[in-house]
């Protein structure tokens, strides 16, 4: 029997093998465990599938990005050797878009990465002693250094402590900060962010995880009725230093109640700040800006670009200011606009793109709300030409109200409608392909921006 | 010493509790004259007929102490203190309320005064304030969270997770169930299944009584019980007070729901009345010095109106004020 390296999470491509805890030649019974796999999200232990003798390793412990489903041991089991049920092909079904084969997450780390380089170089930004990290790691310094500079930043959530965090953002802060400031809650999401928000109302400044935004509809009325408005309903007299933080949008196939992007339900607010960062670097400047500001903060995370690497400053003092747009590839013939997952999938179509000659400016918001108008009307003046990029439901949308700030700013300089490129008006769906097609995709992003081009 | 008065407290203090008393009382009346003469808008729920309550639990408050509560928080705000003019100002919506005429009658907030508001949605605040008494066990402050709650809330699930959360940090937080009997015109039997209402937070292991809220003394002693058991133990506790509003759940209730003479029965246990009469009887102090003190507040009250009409409104450049820091 063949032993395959299993997924073992929803957001699992490869994963590394730690330590076998069999060798060649051992008896071992089902449930037995074999090895420590490391995953996106934590060390799980794979288990024996069935009683039988560990007859061949084939991949060493210690090695790496091993993909799922390759052959890592084979084990010759008891008794009458059971025939393998071979997998009956999948039929293709009539394709609905081309390119439903498109990986989930693809390899545009190195190109966000040297994108932020360069407008780094542009900006004359200070020199940083940086370091290569994920996303993942950039929260938790971000976290780390904010706890240590202020004893009032505490943080809360499922499992953020013990559990070392459901996605491994919160990772050993309970061992640097002990329970009384890294506090698990239970189930709870009305009652502890309740609870959060009336810490911050006393001046503590709480970071409030959520495990997924999904859960944050629990909490909702507190977000908005307590935290947005006490500010304004108190006549300035009691301010609300929280921030509200974790993964948001579509991870890979949790289904249609684990899986929505909720920056148009936030950003509607008076009275919250909304950030939704596309990489490592913008994160943890982003959101050590975010525990350091005085009003209520809605931090929206993205699970598949826990794991994307950019170069990140190792400084205390490295802050992004919030309500900062960052134009990450400058162009000339049209304006793609797009925040957190939807860049990567921007930079996704840019060779299509720039295969048809056309050079765009591309856009990352990061901050939703504030909103960078000004880097926005500024690079439509120049291109006069306009796509948005939202992984939301497009219904009455922050990409909606974004084209509409645009139209009436910069009227009388563009040259075509402007298209907005969304999810589609659908719970999500579980099948694989049925998901992608639900999200913005490449061949949506190229069509776009040829008929904001006229090229047919 | 009257056998009532197990807090010992002076007949100078006693006066001074008969004050506010008689303060919430009459600024209530005064809210609602304004509320017909069309002077104060919207929503404008009235304190009538519970003032026994905040007063009995202010008689255990340390000055550090916090409090929260829903939107019936005229007689609240006043009990911390703070200047009934700025009060009625923010009813009538005026640049000199305490929140700038942007509250409103059920928003109100004195960080001064340790006052947090003021809180609209039922059941908010419980939650909001559970979270005040995390913050004061962070801190290692002496201070106890005092969160107020009415009878209908404590049908609202966030009050369940705010007791469950309170009791398994172990926060000094006192719940007070202001049990009025209707949760706007629906009764309590109508509302809430199973017996007491406190009962529902001792199954987290949170301790409780019930006790007359109409009656000053007895909220009193309580209260300072209440007290005592938090700075004991370090862990929350719950009292559900057994009172009633003698007006309606707001000015524009038309009051179906219940019978005149089950308001005029409950009338005559009139917590301001039987305050006064218990000084008078049991503690001796003179009718005129009462009188006195009355004068005064009617006196008051008059300024406090004429302040409250005389402020300017707001600023029209106010509106985009004080959305964010």
């Amino acid at each position: 029997m063949k032993i395959l390296l299993p997924a073992l999470s929803p957001t699992m491509e490869t994963g590394n093998l730690v330590k076998w805890l069999v060798k060649e030649g051992d008896s071992v019974v089902s449930g037995d465990i074999l090895a420590e796999i490391e995953t996106d999200k934590a060390t799980m232990e794979l288990e024996s599938p069935d009683d039988g003798k560990v007859e061949k390793i084939l991949v060493k412990e210690g090695t790496e990005n091993i993909s799922v489903n390759t052959e890592i041991a084979l084990l010759k089991v008891d008794g009458e050797e059971i025939e393998e049920i071979p997998e009956k092909p999948i039929e293709k079904t009539p394709q609905v878009s081309s390119n439903v084969s498109e990986p989930l997450t693809t390899e545009v780390n190195i190109s966000m990465n040297s994108l932020l380089n360069q407008t780094k170089e542009n900006s004359g930004e200070k020199n940083w002693s940086e370091k290569e990290i994920s996303m993942r790691e950039a929260l938790n310094q971000a976290i780390e250094e904010e706890m240590k500079l202020d004893k009032d930043v505490f943080l809360l959530g499922e499992e953020v402590a013990e559990y070392d965090g459901a996605y491994k953002v919160t990772q050993g802060l309970l061992d640097k900060f002990g329970s009384k400031r890294v506090l698990d809650t239970p189930i709870s999401e009305h009652g502890f962010t309740g609870l959060a928000i009336g810490a911050a109302m006393a001046g503590l400044k709480p970071i409030c995880e959520f495990m997924t935004f999904n859960f944050s509809m629990q909490a909702i009325d507190q977000i908005v009725n307590s935290a947005a408005k006490s500010l304004y309903m108190s006549g300035g007299e009691i301010n609300v230093p929280i921030v509200f933080r974790g993964p948001n949008g579509a991870a890979a196939r949790v289904g249609a109640q684990h899986s929505q992007c909720f920056i148009s339900w936030f950003s509607h607010i008076p009275g919250l700040i909304v950030i939704a960062p596309s990489n490592a670097r913008d994160a943890k400047g982003l959101l050590k800006s975010s525990i350091r500001n005085p009003n209520p903060v809605v931090f929206l995370e993205h699970e598949l670009l826990y794991k994307e690497k950019t170069n990140v400053p190792e400084e205390n003092d490295f802050l992004i200011p919030i309500g900062k747009g960052n134009l990450i590839k400058e162009g000339k013939d049209v304006t793609i606009i797009g925040f957190s997952m939807t860049v990567q999938r921007i930079l996704n179509a840019l060779p299509s793109i720039e295969k048809l000659g056309i050079s765009p400016d591309i856009i990352d918001l990061r901050s939703i709300k504030p909103l960078d108008e000004e880097l926005i009307y500024n690079s439509v003046k120049k291109t006069n030409r306009v796509v948005i990029v939202e992984d939301g439901f497009g219904s009455t949308s922050f990409g909606s109200h974004l084209s509409y700030l645009i139209q009436s700013n910069c009227f009388d300089f563009l040259d075509s409608e402007i298209i907005k490129v969304s999810g589609k008006d659908v719970p999500m769906p579980y099948a694989e392909n049925l998901e992608k097609l639900a999200l913005p995709n490449t061949d949506e992003i190229v069509s776009a921006v040829k008929k904001v081009s006229y090229i047919n | 010493m009257n056998k009532k008065n197990k807090n010992n407290f002076t007949n100078d203090q006693l006066m001074k509790f008969y004050e506010k008393m008689f303060l919430i009382r009459k600024f209530e009346e005064k809210a609602a004259q304004l509320y017909g003469a069309g002077k104060i808008g919207g929503f404008c729920h009235l304190y009538i007929g519970q003032e026994a309550v905040v007063i009995g639990i202010l008689s255990s408050i340390n000055s550090e102490d916090t409090v929260i509560t829903a939107y019936r928080d005229h007689g609240h705000i006043l009990a911390r203190g703070v200047d009934p003019k700025l009060v009625m100002a923010e009813l009538t919506g005026r640049k000199d309320g305490i929140s700038k005429g942007k509250g409103g009658s059920m928003h109100m907030f004195s960080k001064a005064n340790r006052f947090y508001g003021g809180h609209g949605i039922v059941g908010a605040q419980v939650p909001l304030g559970v979270g005040i008494g995390f913050a004061h066990k962070y801190r290692n402050e002496k201070k106890i969270s005092r969160v107020y709650l009415g009878d209908g809330a404590m049908s609202n699930g966030q009050v369940f997770e705010a007791f469950n959360l309170a009791s398994l940090w172990e926060l000094p937080v006192l719940f007070i169930i202001e049990n009025n009997k209707y949760g706007m015109g629906t009764s309590i039997g109508r509302s809430a299944a199973g017996g007491e209402l406190y009962e529902r937070a001792t199954v987290f292991g949170i301790k409780g009584e019930k006790v007359d809220g109409m009656n000053f003394f007895n909220v009193s002693e309580s209260a300072i019980r209440a007290r005592e058991y938090i700075e004991k133990n370090s862990k929350p506790y719950i009292i559900e007070m057994d009172t009633y509003r003698f007006r309606g759940h707001s000015m524009s209730d038309p009051g179906l729901y219940r019978t005149k003479d089950e308001v005029n029965k409950m009338k005559e246990i009139d917590p301001v009345l039987m305050m006064k009469e218990t000084l008078l009887n049991d503690y001796k102090i003179k009718e005129d010095t009462i009188k006195d003190l009355e004068s005064d507040i009617k006196k008051q009250i008059k300024d406090v109106e004429k302040f409250s009409l005389e402020s300017p409104l707001p600023d029209l450049k106010e509106l985009y004020t004080e959305v964010y820091l």
